[in-house]
């Protein structure tokens, strides 16, 4: 891994999400800094992806700390009890600090890919048009879809969506990027091209959070992964130690059913 | 006599043509009045407030709830029953002598009852958004106005044409009933006709036709429309010109 000058990008302390009676997150925290890899594996409803939706607030936690680029975010207790960012301002700098690719790559249906990634960087950076049509077509280069810029979504496979929506993320050329289960909606044979992208981005040194259920890709790209079990970080260390030998019985079990 | 008399036509073309200028004028201006004023009105009546989204749930119940001609006679002849709006009149107030007119009620009461309709349907397109591109739109820093803006409202202003042609259409046939209040639309005209030359096919068959042909037209525009703004619901055409 090649890390810059190791900054703190993200810290999360004590974080806690309930749904109702049900607490999904019983109090996790993680470091990232910038150059950092960080996978967070788990089986399904262990809370890994609640916990990477709190930390851009599309999910508000109940309880916990959240500092961004160092700076504690401020939160206040809304009617319903969870905590919300206090500052709108605040709110969309870390948003568009953090970057998110979702698992059904949620890409704006009406948009062309162009228009897609062209979108945010206009409308909420105050980027100009030819400025954000070239920093566009540049990261559409980049994930290999450049072709593709005056289709619609609709129109093409799950990895290529995906792709794009990787560019719209990087459109906003975000400190953090966060990848929601990027390959879980994707047909095994598009996977492949996906990871292909996200590896390369790592080995730019680009400080990212993924959530994944992609063993490999947790052991070869990240140099931190988080095994999520119950709401709790039962284990975490450098993949190729924690997923080589792991420690408690819950992660072997774990990857036992995961590395057939 | 013969069963179909052009001559009457011929002679009354005229008065057809003012006809169908006054229906094209009173489709137009309801049309465009009850498009524009649906946009924030379908955002209202979206609102989680209940304060906020229940008076433009009333008003779209009621409009909808009973016919366009009783909405105008009403307008037409309920107007002069209070006190103060014949008041205003004897007055000369610039606002309120507009309900005197015909032709203003008429507008009045087709731009409202249009404009329900297509609150409906556009509350409907947008309440059918994809829960993951507003979410998408969140994450990318957008605030709930900016995404409303940039997402939600174009992208279900597309989805909602085929409904809305639907709208367009019968406000077209629904104008005819201006006649109710002294105006003379295309079928107006036809009576006109009718009753002066006793000829009832001569004149009703032919403004059928105009009003078919409108259709035709209107029908044709959405058809353009849709090709324009709809493409990304189209089914993937082969490659041809999609690739570069």
């Amino acid at each position: 891994m090649n890390h810059k000058a190791s900054v703190e990008q993200v810290r999360v302390e004590d974080l806690h999400k309930s749904y109702g009676d049900h607490e999904v997150l019983k109090g996790v925290s993680l470091t990232a800094n910038s150059g950092d890899v960080i996978s967070i594996i788990g089986s399904s409803g262990s809370g890994k992806s609640t916990w990477l939706r709190c930390i851009n607030f599309l999910e508000c936690p109940t309880a916990g700390r959240i500092l961004v680029a160092g700076k504690e975010v401020e939160l206040v207790r809304n009617r319903k009890g969870e905590l919300t960012v206090k500052d709108a301002r605040q709110l969309q700098q870390i948003r568009t600090r953090l970057s998110m690719v979702f698992q059904h790559f949620n890409l704006w249906s009406h948009m062309t890919v162009l228009e897609n990634v062209v979108e945010a960087p206009v409308h909420v950076l105050g980027l100009s048009k030819a400025e954000a049509r070239e920093r566009a077509e540049r990261y559409l280069e980049r994930v290999g879809v450049w072709k593709l810029r005056d289709a619609y979504p609709a129109h093409m496979s799950g990895g290529q969506q995906q792709r794009v929506a990787i560019a719209r993320a990087l459109a906003m050329e975000p400190a953090v990027l966060l990848f929601d289960e990027p390959t879980s909606a994707l047909d095994p044979e598009l996977v492949g091209e996906v990871l292909k992208v996200m590896r390369s981005l790592a080995e730019e040194g680009r400080t990212m959070m993924v959530v994944t259920h992609e063993m490999g890709f947790a052991r070869e790209v990240s140099n931190h992964v988080i095994f999520v079990h119950q709401g709790r970080v039962e284990e975490e260390g450098d993949p190729k130690v924690v997923l080589v030998r792991p420690r408690s019985e819950r992660l072997q079990q774990f990857l036992s059913g995961n590395l057939k | 006599m013969e069963l179909f008399d052009l001559s009457v036509i011929t002679g009354s073309l005229p008065q057809f043509w003012r006809g169908l200028w006054m229906t094209l004028q009173l489709t137009g201006f309801a049309l465009l009045f009850g498009f524009f004023a649906a946009i924030p009105l379908a955002v209202l009546r979206l609102s989680p407030n209940r304060l906020v989204a229940a008076p433009v749930a009333a008003y779209t119940y009621f409009f909808r709830g009973t016919p366009m001609l009783v909405q105008l006679l009403l307008v037409y002849y309920g107007a002069s029953q209070w006190e103060w709006m014949r008041a205003a009149w004897e007055a000369g107030h610039p606002v309120w002598t507009l309900f005197r007119e015909p032709y203003f009620c008429a507008l009045f009461a087709f731009g409202l009852n249009t404009c329900a309709y297509t609150v409906e349907i556009l509350a409907g397109s947008m309440r059918n958004t994809p829960h993951g591109e507003l979410e998408a739109a969140k994450a990318m820093g957008m605030t709930r106005l900016k995404a409303l803006q940039r997402i939600v409202i174009p992208s279900a202003l597309r989805r909602m044409i085929p409904a809305y042609s639907n709208e367009v259409i019968l406000m077209l046939q629904g104008s005819a009933i201006a006649s109710a209040v002294t105006l003379v639309d295309l079928t107006g005209a036809a009576r006109d006709v009718y009753s002066r030359h006793f000829a009832p096919f001569e004149a009703f068959v032919f403004v059928g036709l105009i009003y078919l042909a409108l259709t035709f037209v209107l029908v044709g525009l959405f058809k353009l429309a849709e090709h324009r703004w709809l493409a990304h619901l189209a089914p993937r055409k082969a490659e041809a010109g999609r690739q570069s």
